[in-house]
């Protein structure tokens, strides 16, 4: 079975990533009972592990709820404004009530993130497109513009460093008690699964949503919440992680096409089991140092991008 | 029966849809046509509910279409239009598998299973059915998508332009198989067309629009005259008997 297989590779990668970092985390260590291999590996290393896999299968089936919603095989919650959204509903929540607990900041961010998101579908529906391209250039250039807005006022409150902590995907602060709000990124990521025939429908367009009986404005609020809920909860607890939204849901519809509800699991896999393995590449490269996943995953992403471009313009032509 | 009563359709100062009362009987295929901006497209996607209105009634075999839920309508009614976005990349048997979406809501039965097998072979597109739909010619295409609405089983089905972009032979079967789905099937078709003859050859009725209301309406024989044409297209037309079809000629 290719799934299993696949599944396979993933819980590998995963265990590589249990071993891999500054401490020596060795399985004699483990089965000799040493308690401080066995603390790093409870409250560091698997919680490491689950929120690499939570984010990377969250933003992946974001990218594809994304892209059906715009019916645009570019975009991506990172070209769509609803990261930079996010951000800067995070950015205003610190200003205005620091003290707010990790899930009320999550909350604010979702909402932002819905509103800007918003915006972009908003924005795509009242300009001419003719190309396929302007559509991820227009949320580029919204993220730019929000996030200028962002940046003026961290600048000026003096908080710039504080927003490096989203703006940059790191999972090296993860640790026991600080990541799991991605359980429930997860979970929204499930959920997303029981309305994949939906999404499917909904990439087809709104009168051939119609034509089958589907209300197409509730699918896509139904997407659009699920997307911006999965990218607050990642941007909150371990910042941007670009291009997984991008390049996974394109490489799997390239080759099992677009039925979510047979193509769903295995982005969520792939999407996992690539900021899994960009994060141990991270940790690797600079050893003991690490490189941010959102870096890696930035280097490969926008190859990746520029391949897919190239690629779709000298098929349209 | 659709049954359609003083619709009208507004953009701005303009109305594209103006007091239009109209009576379709069930069965049979009919053809709706005039020139460009008549409001052909607009009144069919009115019927079909995926347009509001902005006055007047339609309802369809009895069902009012503005009041009656989407998923109830999709069992009763089909719609199949011109401009069908290839975002999501589906196979053909994806495609028409989602037209059994309205009874099945995504569990398919054996019974689903049997009628998408049965669509595809209505179609001759068995051999393809495993091909994804942007790697199939437009024509391909065509079929594919009227296959899902075959799939989707409705009473009433309509279609928006169906012959655009398809060649001569496809043109053809196209309009043969809206006639099967009329006398085989016990379908009632509703189909917008641009080419007369065709109109004239395959439909029991037809019902020709000018400027947002209904002009006239009668079989080919009433329909397709010199007279009659002209006052629809407004140029001159030369309408010939052959093997039992009226043909209408504009070239001159």
């Amino acid at each position: 079975m290719k799934f299993a297989s696949a599944f396979l590779i993933l819980i590998a990668l995963a265990a590589a990533s249990m071993f891999v970092g500054v401490s020596d985390v060795t399985l004699a260590s483990l089965s000799a009972g040493d308690g401080k291999t066995w603390l790093i590996l409870l409250d560091s290393r698997i919680p490491r592990t689950l929120a690499l896999i939570f984010a990377g299968a969250g933003m992946a089936v974001s990218g594809t709820i994304m892209q059906m919603l715009a019916q645009n095989r570019f975009v991506e919650p990172s070209t769509a404004g609803t990261v930079e959204s996010a951000g800067l509903g995070i950015l205003l929540v610190m200003l205005v009530a620091p003290g707010l607990p990790v899930y009320a900041r999550m909350l604010v961010a979702t909402f932002f993130a819905i509103a800007g998101t918003a915006l972009f579908l908003a924005i795509l529906r009242q300009i001419p497109l003719r190309s396929a391209l302007m559509v991820p250039l227009v949320g580029i250039m919204l993220g730019g513009v929000i996030s200028a807005v962002t940046t003026f006022l961290a600048y000026r409150f003096d908080l710039l460093q504080s927003m490096g902590a989203w703006t940059t995907g790191d999972f090296s602060a993860v640790l026991r008690g600080r990541y799991e709000l991605l359980w429930l990124s997860m979970s929204l990521t499930v959920a997303a699964y029981f309305a994949a025939d939906r999404f499917t429908v909904m990439g087809m367009g709104e009168a051939f949503s119609s034509n089958l009986g589907i209300n197409y404005r509730r699918v896509v609020m139904l997407g659009l919440v699920i997307v911006a809920m999965v990218t607050a909860c990642v941007v909150v607890s371990v910042g941007m992680v670009p291009f997984v939204g991008l390049i996974v849901p394109n490489v799997v519809s390239m080759a099992l096409g677009d039925r979510l509800r047979r193509s769903l699991p295995w982005v969520a896999m792939f999407g996992a089991g690539l900021v899994l393995a960009c994060d141990i590449i991270g940790r690797s490269v600079i050893a003991p140092f690490e490189i941010p996943v959102g870096t890696v995953l930035g280097a490969i992403g926008s190859a990746f991008f520029l391949y897919l471009v190239l690629r779709r313009n000298s098929r349209a032509a | 029966m659709i049954r359609i009563e003083q619709a009208i359709k507004r953009y701005g100062q303009t109305c594209v849809v103006d007091g239009v009362t109209l009576t379709l009987p069930a069965g049979g295929v009919t053809s709706i046509v005039g020139p460009n901006g008549a409001g052909k497209s607009t009144l069919l996607a009115m019927i079909s509910r995926l347009l509001g209105m902005d006055g007047g009634a339609i309802s369809v075999g009895g069902l009012d279409v503005t009041k009656t839920p989407g998923d109830v309508l999709a069992r009763r009614l089909s719609i199949l239009r011109q401009d069908n976005s290839l975002t999501a990349r589906l196979t053909v048997r994806d495609l028409v598998a989602f037209g059994r979406y309205p009874h099945s809501k995504g569990r398919m039965t054996d019974d689903d299973a049997r009628r998408i097998e049965e669509a595809l072979a209505y179609l001759d597109l068995k051999p393809l059915a495993d091909r994804f739909l942007d790697e199939l010619s437009g024509g391909l295409r065509q079929r594919a998508f009227v296959a899902m609405v075959l799939c989707q089983d409705t009473e009433y089905m309509m279609f928006d332009e169906p012959l655009n972009n398809l060649d001569i032979k496809h043109a053809v079967t196209m309009m043969r198989l809206l006639r099967r789905a009329a006398d085989e099937l016990g379908k009632t078709v509703v189909v917008v067309l641009h080419d007369i003859n065709f109109a004239s050859c395959h439909s029991d009725r037809i019902v020709a629009m000018q400027d947002g209301r209904v002009l006239c309406q009668g079989t080919p024989q009433e329909i397709v005259r010199p007279d009659v044409l002209e006052a629809i297209y407004g140029t001159s037309f030369v309408v010939q008997e052959i093997g039992g079809k009226r043909i209408a000629t504009y070239f001159e």
